[in-house]
Formats: C-alpha cells, sequence, structure tokens
C-alpha cells in the first residue's frame, strides 16, 4: 500500500504548533456577533413602527389600542408613581428568588446528603409545586399580616422548586471515579463538599437559576394580582388592575413594558452569571469557534 | 531489581451480593520494583482486584498486607482511571495540586512539586489549559502527574491507554515505564492488550473469568525498562506468543467449564 501524507499531526503536538495566521473565521464570527445583536433591535424597531403605523392610520382610539409613543409619554408623565411600583416589584422579585436560592439550596443539600430526609420532605416540595400558586395565595394572604411577606411567599414558593430539584440531581451527578479518588485522597466530607460535590452540581444549580429568574417575576405578579390594588406600597401587577379598573389602558400597557423589562433584565442577569460562572469549562457556556 | 515484598494479598475473595464472585482466592506477593500486568479478557475481576488493592473496595475475605510506607509521602497509592478523571472545572495545574490539597498543603508549598510533576510528563507548557482543552494523551498524562504528585510507592493503573490510539498509547508507553525506573514505583497495570504488558511488565498474571481469578503467572526475562528497538525485535514476537499461548489456554478452561 503506498504511503500517503497527510496534514494531520499527533494529537500530543498539535497544540504546540502556532496557528496559521487565517482571519477568515475571526471575520465571521465577528459578523456572527454584531448580527445577533443588530437583527433583534431591527426587527423590534421595525414591529413598533408598524404599530405605531397601524394606530395612526386607523385611527384607533387609545383606550383600545395605545400607539407606542402613548405608551412612552404616560411612562414619563407617571415615571415617578410607576417606578415605585417597579421597584416595590423588583424588591418582591429579587427576595423571593434570594430566598429560593438559599431554601433550595439548603434543603437540596440536605436531600443529597440523606436519603430519609429526601423521602420524608420530598413530597411537601412537590405539593406546593404542583398547586397553583394563584390558588393558594388567598389562603396565605388571610394568615400572613405583612402584605410583602404574603407575596413573598408566593412567589418562593414558585421559584424555590427548580432550585431544589436540580440542586439535588447536581450534587448527585459527581463523576463517581472522581469520588474514588476523593476516597483515595482521604478527603473530608467538608473537602468533598466544596472541591467535588459543589463545582459538579453547579451546571444544574445554574440552569436551575435561569428558570426560577423568570419564575419569581411570575410568583411576584400573580400574587399582586391576587392581593389586587389595595394598600400604599404597590406592585407593577397591582397598577396594571388599578388602571384598568379605571379604564387607563395607555397606563396598563406602560406598567406591562416595565415588568417585560424586568423580566428581560432578570434573563439577562441570570445568563450573564451562568456564562461567568461555567463559561470556563462547561459545555453548555463554551463559546464555539466556527 | 525487584526488592523486598510490598503486596502480600493472601487468599483474597471479593463478592458483590450472592451471586457475584469478582476475584476468587487471590493469592500474590508483589516486590519493590515490579511492573506486574493483570492480564485477562473483560469481566475476569481485574479492575476490581485493583479497587481491592487500593482499598476503595473491601475484601469479602481474605487479606491485604501493604508494608508501611518508610519514606516522606502524603499517599502511598496512586491510582490512574481508565479515564483520565480530571475536573473539567479546573486546570492541568489545580488538578495535579489537588491530592496535596487534600492532604492539607498549602499552595506555595506544594507549588514547586506541581510543576515538578507537570514537567515530568512533558506539559509545563499546559499547565493553566482546561482538561477540555487537552487532547485524549495529554489529559492521561495530567492524570499520571497527579498520582505520582504524592511521591507514591506504588502506582495502580486501570487500563489507563486503552481509550487513546496506538502512537499515543506507544509513547505513553515508554513514558510510564520510564517514571516508574526513576521514581522506584511499584506498579500494578490493568490491561487486556497482550502487546501492552508483554512490553511494560516485568510480572504477568494471567486472569480468568466467572469467578475471576489468577489462572497463571509468567515472567519476562528482557531487561526492563525495555525500548522500542525491542518492541519490534523477533524476541518481542515471542513473549506475546508466549503470553497469547497462555492466555489462550485460560479461554479454552473457561470455555470447557461453561
Amino acid at each position: 500500500m503506498p504511503k500517503t501524507l497527510t496534514t494531520e499531526t499527533l494529537p500530543e503536538s498539535a497544540p504546540e504548533q502556532s496557528a496559521p495566521l487565517n482571519t477568515v473565521p475571526l471575520r465571521r464570527a465577528r459578523r456572527e456577533r454584531i448580527l445577533s445583536f443588530v437583527m433583534p433591535v431591527v426587527m423590534l424597531c421595525a414591529a413598533i413602527g408598524f404599530w405605531e403605523f397601524q394606530v395612526w392610520y386607523h385611527e384607533i382610539p387609545k383606550y383600545l389600542i395605545p400607539a407606542p409613543s402613548v405608551i412612552a409619554q404616560t411612562l414619563v408623565t407617571d415615571g415617578p408613581s410607576l417606578m415605585a411600583s417597579a421597584w416595590f416589584t423588583v424588591k418582591l422579585t429579587f427576595f423571593s428568588l434570594l430566598l429560593a436560592i438559599i431554601g433550595g439550596v439548603i434543603l437540596g443539600a440536605l436531600f443529597a446528603l440523606s436519603r430519609p430526609v429526601e423521602l420524608s420532605l420530598f413530597p411537601f416540595a412537590v405539593i406546593l409545586q404542583v398547586t397553583p400558586v394563584i390558588a393558594i395565595a388567598p389562603l396565605i394572604l388571610i394568615y400572613v399580616d405583612s402584605t410583602f411577606a404574603a407575596l413573598l411567599i408566593c412567589a418562593w414558593i414558585v421559584a424555590f422548586f427548580p432550585i431544589l430539584s436540580n440542586t439535588v440531581i447536581g450534587l448527585r451527578s459527581a463523576d463517581h471515579n472522581l469520588r474514588d479518588l476523593f476516597t483515595l485522597y482521604n478527603a473530608t466530607p467538608w473537602q468533598r463538599l466544596r472541591y467535588l460535590l459543589v463545582p459538579s452540581a453547579l451546571p444544574y444549580f445554574m440552569a436551575a437559576l435561569k428558570v426560577a429568574g423568570g419564575l419569581s417575576l411570575i410568583g411576584a405578579v400573580v400574587a399582586e394580582f391576587v392581593a389586587g390594588a389595595a394598600g400604599q406600597n404597590t406592585g407593577l401587577a397591582s397598577r396594571i388592575i388599578e388602571s384598568s379598573f379605571r379604564s387607563e389602558i395607555p397606563r396598563m400597557f406602560a406598567a406591562l413594558v416595565l415588568v417585560s423589562l424586568l423580566g428581560i433584565a432578570i434573563f439577562l442577569l441570570t445568563n450573564w452569571a451562568s456564562r461567568k460562572v461555567l463559561g470556563h469549562w462547561h459545555e453548555s457556556e463554551l463559546q464555539r469557534e466556527s | 531489581m525487584t526488592g523486598q515484598p510490598i503486596i502480600i494479598m493472601d487468599r483474597v475473595s471479593k463478592r458483590f451480593g450472592e451471586t457475584v464472585l469478582a476475584v476468587d482466592n487471590m493469592s500474590l506477593t508483589i516486590n519493590e520494583g515490579d511492573f506486574v500486568t493483570f492480564l485477562g479478557p473483560s469481566g475476569c475481576g481485574k479492575s476490581t482486584a485493583l479497587k481491592v488493592i487500593s482499598g476503595l473496595l473491601p475484601v469479602t475475605s481474605g487479606t491485604i498486607t501493604i508494608t508501611p510506607p518508610t519514606g516522606e509521602t502524603e499517599q502511598d497509592l496512586g491510582f490512574v482511571f481508565q479515564d483520565p478523571t480530571l475536573m473539567p472545572w479546573a486546570t492541568a495545574y489545580q488538578n495535579v495540586f489537588l491530592p496535596l490539597k487534600l492532604a492539607g498543603i498549602k499552595p506555595d508549598q506544594a507549588g514547586p512539586r506541581v510543576t515538578e510533576a507537570l514537567k515530568e510528563v512533558g506539559l509545563s507548557k499546559f499547565a493553566d489549559a482546561y482538561p477540555r482543552e487537552l487532547s485524549g494523551g495529554m489529559k492521561m498524562r495530567v492524570s499520571i502527574a497527579r498520582a505520582l504528585v504524592t511521591r507514591p510507592r506504588i502506582l495502580l493503573m486501570d487500563e489507563p491507554f486503552a481509550a487513546l490510539d496506538e502512537m499515543t498509547r506507544s509513547k505513553l508507553n515508554n513514558d510510564v515505564t520510564q517514571l516508574a525506573k526513576e521514581h522506584n514505583l511499584t506498579v500494578i497495570f490493568v490491561t487486556h492488550s497482550v502487546f501492552e504488558s508483554v512490553y511494560l511488565s516485568t510480572r504477568v498474571m494471567i486472569m480468568a473469568a466467572r469467578p475471576g481469578r489468577l489462572a497463571a503467572e509468567m515472567s519476562l526475562e528482557t531487561p526492563w525498562p525495555r525500548t522500542e528497538d525491542w518492541r519490534t525485535s523477533a524476541a518481542f514476537s515471542a513473549e506475546a506468543h508466549r503470553i497469547s499461548e497462555a492466555l489462550k489456554r485460560t479461554l479454552d478452561a473457561e470455555d470447557i467449564d461453561h
């Protein structure tokens, strides 16, 4: 058989070779990055423009469908009061997310460490998860004096479960050979947790965080809806209800825009956190070159 | 070349559950400086035997005596798994540092030793690389560096090169024997490759399956460590033939049993 020359090198020596200066993939990647930012922005602007045009062209009254410009105007004129409500919802959402993380991680760790604890407490977690929060919220609002605390509990119930279940799976997902290795080197339980189980669980935890971030906002909004517009300090959802009672449609839209922006902010934040934590090693967050 | 007994297995058995007898009545004395391979078909209990020796699995009956270490060592046993078994979130350096970190050694004290271990396996330049950035062979080198960083006397290797290509495998075979000689290591190497066992070892233990047991022991008298030239010599072929025949006899006997 004739010997064929190939351009392949041995795996051992491959990384030592200096890469030839080929800028085409780099340029392509850059273009891809710009496009991935520009395209959604262009499409969004086009949609808003189309909306504005349709409202103007058909002369749709603002109590039916307000034009984007009217919504923007409302955002400015009602700005201070809407911002106060937005701040309330932000606090509620992030506080409940924080509690969900703390509760989910602690309980998840207990579940992962002890089978009896898991068996005895898991049904409660499932009941909390499968019962729609909107059905429990009125009860919680009756039993808990502070409205904020009641809303917090509702939002927490929704956000808590993904963190719990993923933490349990994550802590159990450590490679069995690595477990053996830690046994061989006489690792203490604390070392095992810190250097093996927690890093192994991180990808699962970050995935749960992305879900729980969105859920905590949903939980907060749903709870506010149930609580209604009562009270001094109210969030964006309460403002939406309040505006609907008064048929102030532009303000409903303005509050809705703020809720959406908050949701987007949470999404970006959790994605950024995930990339920050996993970006250098985990498949899910690796940047592919091609 | 070989010295005092370092591992003594006396009628060791390992049973999983009621039915599976993974290792049956295995008695074996391994001397300091021996390079022993456990050779046998899949499921003959060779990996189990290795895990029992390492203490990762308790014996069901019998005793394993490992003579107490004399020198300075954090962990007397180095273990290299079939997969590189690296922490994907940690760099090559951090992976090699792990055994010393678990032994409570401070990073500044451990530093020179980790660097030295990486140098010995030829990966000085890749200390800061993550496992995903390394080739299969390089990952295995990190795994070997990690096993050596505690200055063990005994190195246990569980089919470490089975998943590697032939060229990388030959190179690592040479490197492992070289390291074993330099550090005066006693090595137990599990493999199902006759050629690998012939090239690497001073003693070949042929194992038979169901139940897993020692079927034959063969010594290789060719000076050790061997050179690349020997791999293509007639003498190598003859040794490989001799071991293959013994292995074949073992397998045939099994077929008659069942």
